[in-house]
């Protein structure tokens, strides 16, 4: 009977694991930038005064929020591809690229509300003010508001990009280098499943565990400031 | 018999607290307070906010703990129990057993929201005493008619008025039979034409003689009239004590003239 | 055009087995994650520290712990160190699922059950009732109203959770599309794949909202216990 659990094997698979999670880490960095990015044109968007643009950008958000990552991994890479009036270039991305704008736009519509909420705890007289010292818009925005919304929002938006890193494996489901795909792929050439796995298992809460406890700090500090 | 002899026949329990110790981080709130209550005396502490008067009825229900002294309920030591002709530390299943005996009515009523006036005061019976569920009806019924809420058995907090709801505290807390009442600062909280109500509650309940009350109030007025004892505490001592008249009228210490001149003037 | 958005019946009819499967793995999901969460939330307040610290060492580990790393470990390493061979995937995928939402659960109910007004204890103790019955009769009623909204909102990202058991071989929604897709090429009766995935999304998307309106369905029946009679 095969030893359940080896170390010389752990320590052997143990570099190519991480070389994986940082494969991982990458993504969600990039998927990250994506997110904070898209995520505040979502939020503005939500807010426009004009129901012909607000309604589309509520439902897109509600419809990406409300289904699967994963089932949207999966058109991104398999139907992407068949549309078509888009070019092959354009539409065939790569594993990385796929992974980045799935978990990117996913979490974008997360963040967007992040942002909302944030925007909307501005006091009421910040926006007063700024009429009354008929700011421009963009003035209004880049100096008044959004200096005092995104502090607020940061919190929430910490707890999304943890989230993300947790939900960055699942890019092996396409093909993409992370600490999940090699740990299946160790499975399948080694035949040893226990070590891969736990291994990926422990090096994933080295990261997220302490990733989380910054959060939380954050949050205690801004509830503090906030005071 | 006495009145005291009366009060105990009929199941009231005196309070004695020796040496009782209390301090909130560096704040000493009860510094070696020896303090007595005879079954079925009605005892009103007044004095300034943050005196330490609400202190005193939270160790005795053990809302919370104190760090040093002793207090007796009735024959029994509250926080300390006999081990081996030892006074130790008591076991949480002996505080609660003392605990028993004591209730108490809050400021601010804290009643169930999410029950009935009805199930409010036969909760505790029920689950605590053992009482089945048409024995604690029956009780409800009788406490809230005594309170003058029998029309209001399946009302919820919500549609009450402070006073009714205050009522439906005191009525629970009797469901328990408790040998000592506790009341912390029970007008308080009430607009002032519910007072009235309720102190008419505590005055049936004073007059019957065989409970030991101890309240925290402002109300000078009932205090004049049904209490036994008044004492004046300030900065985690009694100051003074002794019948309504002699507080009242001719107090002996200066801070005790000054306190109630500033309260009576309203 | 409304034709061209859809599939045809017989895929239709796969996609609706796989539904069946996604909403038998939600189903065990939920029941396990609430016991959880209703175990250790309670327990992250207990008086005793080595219960708090149980249920916080839980806690930490199956929120940090990625679901799909979990349910990847359950399914294919847990077995084999109990010796066994393998597990049902469907077990497999309830148990991940379920430990990772107790976690998150178990934080709701804490924070739901300490926002309860510290009178309510106070008067709890005054009545001399257990802690076990205060937690029954006062307070836990009083925290249901506090824990559904976000609760539902965690219900719902548990169903797109069970999206990944599809990796693990278990037939639901997602693995009938991939199985539909992959056959697409020597089907006889080839369907579109973005259509095919759009109209998984909105199943999914119909699922979500299914659970959504229960959600507040329960929310208004909660908070009536405390509205006049």
């Amino acid at each position: 009977m095969p030893a359940r659990w080896r170390w010389d094997y752990a320590w052997e698979i143990t570099p190519q694991l991480i070389e994986g999670m940082l494969k991982t880490v990458l993504a969600t960095l990039l998927g990250i930038v994506l997110a904070v990015v898209l995520g505040l044109f979502l939020a503005l968007g939500r807010r426009s005064e004009r129901k012909w643009v607000s309604y589309p950008f509520a439902w897109f958000i509600e419809f990406v929020r409300s289904t699967p990552l994963l089932v949207q991994l999966f058109f991104l890479f398999y139907a992407l591809p068949q549309v078509e009036f888009l070019p092959r270039s354009i539409s065939t991305l790569s594993p990385l690229t796929t992974l980045v704008i799935g978990i990117g736009v996913h979490y974008a519509c997360y963040c967007s509300e992040a942002y909302r909420a944030g925007i909307n705890s501005v006091p009421k007289g910040q926006w007063e003010a700024s009429t009354a010292l008929n700011l421009k818009t963009t003035t209004k925005w880049r100096n008044v508001i959004l200096p005092q919304a995104i502090p607020r929002s940061l919190p929430p938006l910490g707890n999304y990009f943890v989230a993300m890193f947790k939900d960055a494996p699942q890019g092996a489901a396409i093909t993409y280098a992370g600490v999940l795909f090699v740990a299946r792929a160790l499975q399948s050439a080694d035949f040893r499943t226990v070590e891969p796995f736990t291994i990926a298992g422990i090096l994933f809460l080295i990261v997220s565990i302490p990733a989380a406890m910054l959060v939380r700090r954050l949050e205690r500090r801004v509830a503090y400031e906030s005071d | 018999m006495s009145q005291i002899e009366y009060a105990a026949a009929q199941g009231a329990a005196g309070v004695e607290m020796q040496q009782v110790t209390k301090a909130f981080g560096e704040l000493v709130v009860l510094n070696k307070l020896d303090l007595e209550v005879d079954a079925g005396e009605v005892v009103v502490i007044i004095g300034p906010s943050g005196s330490g008067k609400t202190t005193i009825l939270r160790v005795v229900m053990t809302l919370e703990r104190i760090d040093d002294g002793y207090i007796k309920v009735g024959e029994r030591q509250l926080y300390h129990e006999e081990k081996n002709g030892e006074l130790v530390r008591a076991s949480e299943k002996h505080i609660r057993s003392v605990r028993s005996d004591i209730s108490m009515v809050f400021q601010h009523f804290n009643l169930f929201p999410h029950m009935s006036a009805r199930e409010n005061v036969m909760l505790a019976p029920i689950k605590v005493k053992g009482l089945t569920e048409d024995e604690a009806a029956e009780k409800a019924k009788a406490l809230l008619d005594r309170v003058g809420l029998g029309d209001k058995l399946d009302h919820r907090p919500a549609e009450l008025s402070g006073g009714q709801k205050q009522r439906v505290a005191i009525a629970r807390s009797l469901a328990m039979e408790p040998r000592v009442m506790l009341f912390d600062e029970v007008t308080s909280a009430l607009d002032p034409e519910l007072v009235g109500e309720v102190l008419n509650v505590l005055r049936d309940l004073a007059a019957e003689g065989d409970m030991t009350m101890m309240l925290v109030t402002h109300e000078m007025g009932f205090a004049s009239e049904m209490a036994d004892r008044v004492l004046m505490f300030d900065k985690g001592r009694v100051l003074e004590q002794g019948p309504p008249d002699k507080i009242f009228r001719d107090p002996d210490h200066e801070r005790t003239k000054s306190f109630l001149r500033a309260v009576l003037s309203h | 055009m409304l034709e061209e958005l859809l599939l045809n019946s017989r895929q239709y009819g796969n996609l609706l087995e796989g539904t069946w499967v996604t909403i038998q793995v939600i189903l065990g999901s939920f029941a396990l994650g609430t016991l959880m969460s209703l175990i250790m939330g309670v327990a992250r307040l207990s008086r005793r520290p080595w219960i708090r610290g149980l249920a916080l060492v839980y806690i930490e580990f199956a929120r940090g712990i990625s679901a799909i790393i979990l349910l990847f470990w359950m399914f294919f390493a847990l077995p084999i160190l109990f010796g066994v061979g393998s597990m049902p995937p469907m077990l497999a995928g309830i148990l991940a699922l379920g430990f990772n939402m107790g976690a998150y659960g178990a934080e709701i109910v804490r924070g739901a059950i300490q926002s309860v007004p510290r009178g309510q204890t106070e008067a709890s103790i005054a009545l001399n009732l257990t802690e076990r019955q205060r937690l029954r009769h006062v307070l836990l009623p009083q925290a249901v109203p506090i824990i559904l909204p976000p609760y539902g909102n965690l219900t719902i990202e548990v169903l797109k959770g069970t999206a990944l058991v599809s990796l693990i071989t278990l037939t639901d929604l997602t693995r009938v599309a991939l199985v539909i897709r992959q056959n697409n090429v020597i089907s006889s009766d080839p369907v579109s794949i973005p259509i095919l995935w759009i109209n998984v999304l909105v199943i999914y998307l119909i699922l979500a909202q299914v659970l959504a309106q229960s959600f507040k369905v329960a929310e208004r029946r909660a908070a009536r216990k405390f509205a006049s009679t």
